[in-house]
């Protein structure tokens, strides 16, 4: 759970070696295209294609395993709601291009170290500036979002097993006020923290 | 060795009940290498620690960096002034260890292949070698504590606030942290409910009710806490 988008993991495939600008541009092209072309008889195709794609950068099974964990309960929810309102052929194109670009997004972050990344956003972004854009600043949401995702489900499990140690399991109240709170209070200490790191304060520089 | 002053620095925060004084004017002139600041929770020590590189500002008088103006020169200020957590996870912003380092050194070392090595050396001599790859969570609370001091290190500033440390660690872990803070160029303020920790310093202040009680010798000091608390 703890690396949901998956870690950066070492390798010598061509996608280790394409640069992050370029897997982030192909990402992109990619989504617009599982979203815009593919229906009911493509989209299975393409989610087992993606997979094969991540299995084989990553060298096993365990982030596609620990990708598709992450996803499978809220792709399983849409699929039963567009299933029920608009038929299971629009349910299995839908769902399947979710899994798909999940998929896609973890064989980016798997090729792909966060460092590189960073500077592949900035530099892509560089353009912007002159329309106020900060390019240091999305870089540094963009990993503070990455970061966020497992931070915030291990705060969701302490306050489960919290619940749990007081006999609230089935409080709805006692699992969400706390996690609400507690996330709260660790975005505002992150950000104490970057303050106190001085990483801000550079936005803008060259 | 840098000069860090209090002038009539207070803080007075708005609550519900109206204002609050959580720490009364203040002037303090810290000079030694090894300062501590004890006392009960919700003393004001944190709020002092906080004051020196701008997490908080004075809402009376001014606090400084020799002649640099904290709520002035911000930037500046916590360029030479580093801040370590007592919570490392808040702390900690990406996904891997060496990846949290480079994070600081984003700042002064622009090309990637160099702030990576920079990052691993940086690691290695924290204690922490081997690790650059491992996910922060994959951390022990030491080791991640260790990691939040590597990424202030890194960029080598000339004074560390260290807020409560060692609080979450165990007894080896603590020692670690401790010994390796007191074992620094850098001149350190250190909040601490250690006092073996506290003693070892040059000088502690001891806090209590947002007012400095006892300011001296570091022993003197935490004898007079043991005794009175």
């Amino acid at each position: 759970m703890s690396d949901l988008l998956g870690l950066h993991r070492p390798g010598t495939t061509p996608l280790h070696r394409a640069g992050a600008g370029t897997k982030l541009l192909g990402l992109l092209v990619a989504g617009v295209l599982v979203v815009l072309a593919s229906n009911a008889w493509t989209a299975l195709p393409l989610v087992v294609a993606a997979g094969a794609v991540l299995t084989w950068v990553s060298g096993g099974f365990g982030p596609l395993w620990r990708a598709l964990r992450g996803v499978l309960l809220v792709v399983g929810l849409l699929a039963a709601w567009l299933a029920w309102s608009q038929g299971w052929e629009r349910a299995v194109e839908r769902a399947s291009d979710v899994v798909t670009l999940v998929v896609l997004a973890t064989v980016l972050t798997v090729t792909t170290p966060i460092d590189e990344m960073l500077d592949a956003i900035t530099r892509g972004l560089a353009p912007l500036r002159r329309l106020g854009v900060s390019p240091e600043a999305v870089a540094l949401a963009f990993s503070l979002m990455l970061r966020a995702v497992p931070a915030t489900l291990e705060l969701a499990r302490e306050t489960r097993d919290a619940a749990r140690a007081r006999g609230l399991e089935s409080s709805p109240r006692a699992r969400l006020v706390p996690l609400v709170l507690r996330s709260v209070a660790r975005s505002r200490a992150t950000g104490h923290a970057l303050h106190a790191r001085g990483v801000g304060d550079d936005q803008g520089e060259p | 060795m840098s000069r860090l002053r209090l002038e009539s620095a207070g803080v007075v925060v708005e609550t519900t009940d109206g204002p609050l004084e959580v720490l009364a004017p203040t002037t303090l002139d810290l000079v030694e290498d090894r300062v501590a600041l004890v006392g009960p929770n919700g003393s004001g020590k944190s709020t002092i620690a906080r004051l020196l590189n701008g997490l908080v500002e004075a809402t009376t008088g001014r606090v400084l960096l020799d002649d640099l103006d904290v709520a002035r020169h911000g930037r500046e200020v916590r360029r030479r002034v580093g801040f370590v957590f007592t919570d490392p996870a808040a702390q900690l912003v990406m996904p891997t260890a060496a990846e949290d380092v480079a994070l600081s050194l984003r700042r002064t070392h622009r090309d990637k292949a160099v702030r990576r090595r920079v990052a691993e050396d940086v690691l290695a001599a924290h204690g922490l070698a081997g690790l650059g790859d491992r996910s922060v969570h994959a951390l022990s609370g030491g080791q991640r504590q260790l990691l939040a001091l590597a990424g202030v290190l890194a960029t080598d500033p000339d004074v560390l606030v260290a807020d409560e440390p060692t609080t979450l660690l165990d007894l080896a872990n603590a020692r670690r942290v401790g010994d390796l803070l007191l074992g620094l160029r850098q001149q350190l303020v250190l909040v601490t409910h250690d006092l073996d920790l506290a003693a070892r310093c040059d000088r502690a202040l001891l806090v209590d009710g947002g007012r400095v009680v006892a300011d001296g010798a570091a022993g003197e000091v935490v004898a007079h806490y043991r005794a009175t608390a």
